[in-house]
């Protein structure tokens, strides 16, 4: 194995760095240009100037912008992101406790979405023209036509309260009751997905079946089937890779929509209360995270791609 | 000679249906004995990779069929089996290689697993078997360090690498008949002469028959024992090469000749044939060269010429085939 081919890995996370400081730079300055004041949202409108007065000194924010700034990065090098304004707690630990639920959704929903995608992607492309064809086309169209947060509630009212099936809301305590109450969540993610999926891996099967390299293994006698596992479906996957994992990292901002609409006590949801409450630290500190995991979303799709197609070389 | 090891007689292609039906091969017969190369030479278009494909009965797509009389590999009918039974055919007895060894090879797949794969399929070999295997063929094809090289993948290999690669791949099963379309088209000069030569070995070592669809009559002089002459879909000369290279019969070929660009010096202008090759659903009525033809009789626009035996084997379709030694 050419081990050098992978050596990207230990110098990419240095270039990271820059990437997240442009990030904290504009969270920061976008999360402070949202009209509001904080210790007003804490306190209510019936505050007193002497109270709102405190409250600004306690968190630092009667100090110019710049200065903040510098004080946030200072404490965000120590892994310190502020104290919450709202929940009184350490944000960095705030958000931790939340990741597992929004973690649990993104991985569902990608597991399923491909389960659901590399299947009908096979049967459309493998009968093209024929009605399977045409029938898995019109499921993408629909399903690329649908808004998650509407195909959600059909499938809340379907689901769970005409069958019973699943939960309505809600995380659950134990492994199988949240798995139970993920199911319906993944599964709304998943659909809207794999129509993204499908229609782009079709086209890739087809495009390999009539590649030289599928002639070529056809005039050495190996059977379409034998083809399209050993030949086709692996060089269809390399631009699958790449489109989910822009379509991860789309995801996961994108689960603020479905965490609110199935009440899932994730960083989405966190991140809604944060903006609604002005609560800047907890703002910033999900809007870090969710930078960096699209960040490393995209490192692992850079990662896989060097492991299937042996022609890429990172640098 | 004696009995070939692939006799093909009145193959066809035909694309559409009814009204709409076009012949892109019409009725096109040949023998190849065993160890014989033929070139098979014809403009782009012409049918030759066509006819080709249509022995091996893969062809581009499903709007396309296959007519004929008799194919006949060592005396199997192959226009009579299935498409399971082509299968086992396919690579085993009857191997292809390709003009462009780059993209006719999976760039994700070493290049061992590829030479294997035909290999395990049809010999029923264990991995390991294959493996040693495709160790030996590619020694064979001249590949350098083959036990260091049998896991390389196709991009770390050059143009000519490639293509002895490729040659590797179709060797590994052992075929009696090999289908050579366009070698050496994409390859450079030298890299050319190398493969050509490693064609003549594995004629030399194998008693391997080839057939060398080429338009390069360049490499027809340098490899093949006889020639067939395609225009527009139909062949038109067909004889050994000595023969058909200096005494050609058919107008087409005579011209075909000429048109070769001399090295030596004063020939200033490159010859070219006037005209363009008829459109396969615009034919000429009589023969289709006509149009283009400076010898010209009265039955050229009336009657298709059917391809007639001269002197030997040698074989002609023409009313008026020029004469014995009249040409360049």
């Amino acid at each position: 194995m050419n081990l050098a081919r992978y050596r990207f890995i230990l110098s990419r996370p240095l270039q990271l760095l820059p990437v997240l400081f442009g990030i904290s730079m504009i969270t920061f300055v976008l999360v402070r240009s949202i009209p509001g004041d904080p210790a007003r949202a804490l306190l209510g409108s019936r505050s007193t100037p002497e109270a709102l007065i405190r409250i600004r000194a306690q968190y630092g924010l009667d100090q110019p912008l710049w200065m903040q700034y510098f004080y946030f990065l200072k404490n965000l090098l120590k892994g310190d992101l502020g104290q919450s304004l709202l929940y009184k707690v350490d944000a960095l630990k705030l958000i931790s406790t939340r990741i597992e639920p929004t973690l649990f959704l993104v991985l569902g929903s990608v597991l399923l979405a491909l389960l659901i995608a590399v299947p009908l992607a096979t049967v459309a492309a493998r009968n093209k023209g024929g009605w399977q064809d045409h029938l898995i086309r019109l499921f993408t169209t629909a399903g690329l036509g649908m808004p998650a947060f509407w195909l959600g509630i059909m499938l809340i009212l379907l689901l769970s309260v005409q069958l019973g099936l699943f939960p309505v809301s809600g995380y659950g305590r134990t492994g199988w009751d949240k798995l139970h109450h993920m199911v319906l969540p993944c599964l709304t993610i998943a659909l809207a997905l794999s129509a993204v999926l499908v229609r782009n891996l079709r086209a890739s099967m087809l495009m390999e079946l009539q590649a030289d390299h599928a002639t070529a293994a056809r005039a050495r006698g190996l059977s379409e089937r034998a083809i399209f596992h050993r030949h086709v479906l692996p060089n269809s996957l390399v631009p699958a890779v790449n489109l989910l994992a822009v379509n991860i990292g789309w995801l996961i901002s994108g689960t603020v929509v479905i965490e609110s609409l199935f009440a899932i006590p994730g960083i989405g949801q966190l991140l809604v209360r944060g903006i609604f409450t002005r609560d800047y630290m907890v703002v910033q500190g999900v809007a870090m995270v969710l930078a960096l995991a699209t960040v490393m979303v995209n490192f692992l799709a850079d990662v896989l791609t060097v492991m299937i197609d042996p022609r890429v070389n990172m640098r | 000679m004696s009995t070939p090891v692939l006799h093909v007689e009145d193959l066809s292609v035909i694309a559409g249906h009814g009204e709409s039906e076009v012949t892109l091969v019409d009725r096109v017969s040949f023998d190849l004995a065993e160890g014989e190369i033929l070139g098979l030479v014809g403009e782009s278009g012409s049918g030759k990779t066509m006819a080709c494909r249509a022995l091996m009965r893969l062809l581009p797509s499903s709007n396309l069929r296959v007519q004929g009389k008799a194919v006949r590999l060592a005396g199997e009918d192959l226009l009579s089996l299935d498409e399971a039974d082509m299968r086992r055919i396919r690579g085993r007895r009857l191997g292809m290689i390709f003009q462009n060894p780059g993209s006719h090879l999976d760039p994700l797949m070493r290049i061992g697993e590829q030479i294997g794969e035909g290999i395990r399929l049809h010999q029923g070999a264990s991995k390991r078997e294959a493996r040693a295997k495709a160790i030996d063929v590619l020694r064979q094809v001249g590949i350098p360090d083959p036990l260091r090289r049998v896991d390389s993948y196709p991009h770390e290999f050059s143009g000519g690498m490639r293509q002895r690669a490729m040659i590797a791949v179709a060797l590994g099963c052992n075929p009696q008949v090999l289908i050579a379309d366009e070698p050496t088209t994409a390859l450079d000069v030298t890299v050319q002469a190398q493969i050509l030569r490693l064609l003549l070995d594995l004629r030399d070592q194998r008693g391997l028959s080839i057939i060398m669809i080429t338009h390069d009559l360049g490499v027809v002089a340098q490899t093949c024992d006889s020639i067939a002459v395609m225009y527009a879909g139909r062949l038109c000369e067909h004889g050994n090469k000595l023969d058909l290279l200096a005494h050609p019969r058919h107008p087409y070929t005579a011209a075909l000749i000429d048109c070769q660009p001399a090295t030596s010096a004063g020939h200033a202008m490159l010859k070219t044939i006037a005209g363009q090759p008829p459109l396969l659903d615009a034919l000429p009525t009589g023969c289709r060269f006509n149009p283009r033809c400076l010898q010209q009789g009265g039955q050229c626009t009336q009657l298709l010429p059917e391809m007639q035996a001269t002197a030997g084997a040698h074989r002609v379709a023409c009313h008026y085939p020029l004469p014995m030694g009249a040409s360049s």
